[in-house]
């Protein structure tokens, strides 16, 4: 089996679930170089299924209270805040 | 001389006393250091100040090391020629002309222009080890979980660690001293690191040591650099190293199961970049779905959308399964492969890169091709293994480094051999 042609809507569907925006140009790039690499990645579909039982270590410790970093720390990197709180854009 | 090694200079002073007195040290901009600008080589992240110290800082640091910059890089770690950067290439010291490698190419090349004594990097598919091969520099990736992650900025969180890299394998042994072991904020580093001397293993003692060469991972190598590679082998054997073949049939699909595995954690890891709690923000007209998509627009270059958009895709409904579930089953297998090579041999050795340095703008325009010159690191990164890269002189005028690949926690071993070579 090989990978089925990768079209401009591929790439546009791929863009919209990662919240990126193309221009046209972009798009077209992007399709020539997936239908590449993808058929290079489909080479996978020959390796076999392995027996592996990874040695598992549960690293969860008790849930304490601790120190962090300040409110005014954690802001400083916004663009904007209010009352403390992070400032996004509206959600619809 | 400036090569364009960093983004931004700084000299953060370090403890008054402690092994690194004296020392300066140059830091990859995606490790996080207290109110210096932190920026992956990115223009998403070009004003970003953590507000908090990476582990491997803070050791640093207490160490008494002078942190002298946070040296230019791969956007995000993507790539393997230090191009993808936002801020600029960075040239090779050894030739002007040539990329130093990525994604650490601002590290290895600091180190290589004397602009600092040591350096870190990170490695998530050679990012460590490649620019070391391309600048005559020593570069160790050590062991998944015997170094700290907490503070660095994740690309793929599964593969990368980071490391260090110097002039000789003594200093990058006394340093990986410094930086490794076991730390509250990282649940996956182990204790193997605490309190370890590595430069201890410095002895060049390889007397019985056998050295395993997977055929597979020497065939793919320029002529040039076999050449060098022989040559190498050619002196571990005089002194009194046994050199055998070893088969790993599983690193056909190592670069393909890295890059679906690698890109799909980066299309989880850089979802975070949406403008709002730090980074380039997509403003406030419209709604979150349009500044965010703003947002990363303008703040990604080509080479991070592209791992983004692909990773995005091997993840999503239909193709999971053909894509991120076989890459698994590769990793896996590779695993295997490696723990039955080392029934055989105490460590294994390979041409660090196929290739020797390319010329500046060589490598943009076709990114499979870049992905390929990968074939020797990647295998690594998906065993969780340590691995060293040490010059063994140069082809060409262009310096070829040598890969010697040790069990899980074995880096004295690999260590140990890596000075035999020198």
């Amino acid at each position: 089996m090989t990978t089925e042609p990768v079209d401009a809507d591929d790439v546009e569907r791929v863009a919209d679930l990662a919240r990126v925006e193309l221009t046209d140009e972009d798009v077209a790039a992007f399709t020539e170089q997936f239908q590449e690499i993808l058929e290079y990645f489909d080479a996978l579909e020959d390796v076999p299924d392995v027996d592996s039982e990874p040695e598992l270590v549960n690293v969860m410790r008790e849930d304490e209270v601790r120190e962090s970093l300040s409110q005014e720390a954690a802001l400083q990197n916004a663009t904007d805040s209010e009352d403390g709180r992070f400032k996004g854009p509206r959600v619809s | 001389m400036s090569h364009n090694a960093f983004i931004t200079e700084a000299e953060i002073e370090g403890a008054d006393d402690g092994p690194l007195d004296g020392r300066s040290v140059a830091v990859k901009d995606n490790i996080s250091t207290e109110g210096v600008r932190t920026t992956c080589g990115s223009a998403m992240l070009e004003d970003y100040v953590p507000p908090y110290d990476a582990t491997v800082v803070s050791r640093l640091k207490e160490a008494g090391a002078t942190i002298v910059g946070k040296t230019n890089m791969d956007e995000f770690g993507m790539g393997t020629t230090t191009e993808t950067s936002a801020f600029g290439p960075t040239k090779n010291p050894v030739d002007e002309d040539r990329v130093p490698g990525g994604s650490s190419g601002g590290s290895a090349a600091a180190v290589a222009n004397g602009e600092a004594d040591l350096a870190l990097g990170t490695d998530t598919g050679g990012s460590i080890r490649c620019p070391a091969a391309f600048t005559g520099t020593v570069g160790i990736k050590p062991t998944y979980g015997l170094v700290s992650r907490y503070g660095l900025v994740a690309y793929a969180n599964s593969l990368e660690q980071i490391g260090p890299i110097a002039p000789n394998v003594g200093e990058a042994a006394s340093l990986l001293s410094i930086i490794a072991g076991p730390d509250e904020h990282d649940g996956t580093t182990r204790e193997e690191g605490k309190d370890v001397e590595y430069a201890d293993a410095v002895d060049g003692d390889v007397e019985g040591m056998t050295v395993g060469v997977p055929t597979e991972l020497v065939e793919g190598s320029d002529e040039v650099v076999r050449e060098r590679f022989e040559a190498g082998l050619d002196e571990l054997r005089e002194q009194g190293a046994e050199v055998v073949e070893v088969e790993l049939p599983s690193v056909e699909y190592a670069v393909a199961a890295y890059y679906v595995i690698a890109m799909s954690e980066a299309s989880s890891n850089l979802a975070r970049f949406d403008g709002v709690r730090y980074g380039n923000s997509g403003g406030f007209d419209g709604d979150w779905n349009e500044t965010f998509s703003e947002a990363r627009s303008e703040g990604f270059g080509d080479e991070v959308l592209r791992r983004i958009l692909l990773g995005t895709f091997a993840l999503s409904e239909g193709y999971h399964d053909k894509y991120y579930k076989q890459a698994q089953e590769a990793r896996a297998w590779v695993k295997q492969d490696f723990d039955r090579a080392f029934e055989t041999a105490d460590v294994l050795a390979t041409p660090t890169m196929p290739v020797l340095p390319p010329k500046l703008g060589e490598s943009l325009e076709d990114p499979l091709q870049m992905y390929l010159i990968d074939a020797n690191t990647v295998p690594v990164n998906l065993a969780n293994l340590p691995a060293i890269s040490v010059p063994v002189g140069d082809s060409d005028d262009q310096p070829v480094g040598f890969q010697v690949i040790g069990p899980a926690f074995g880096e004295k071993a690999i260590i140990r051999a890596g000075s035999a070579l020198e």
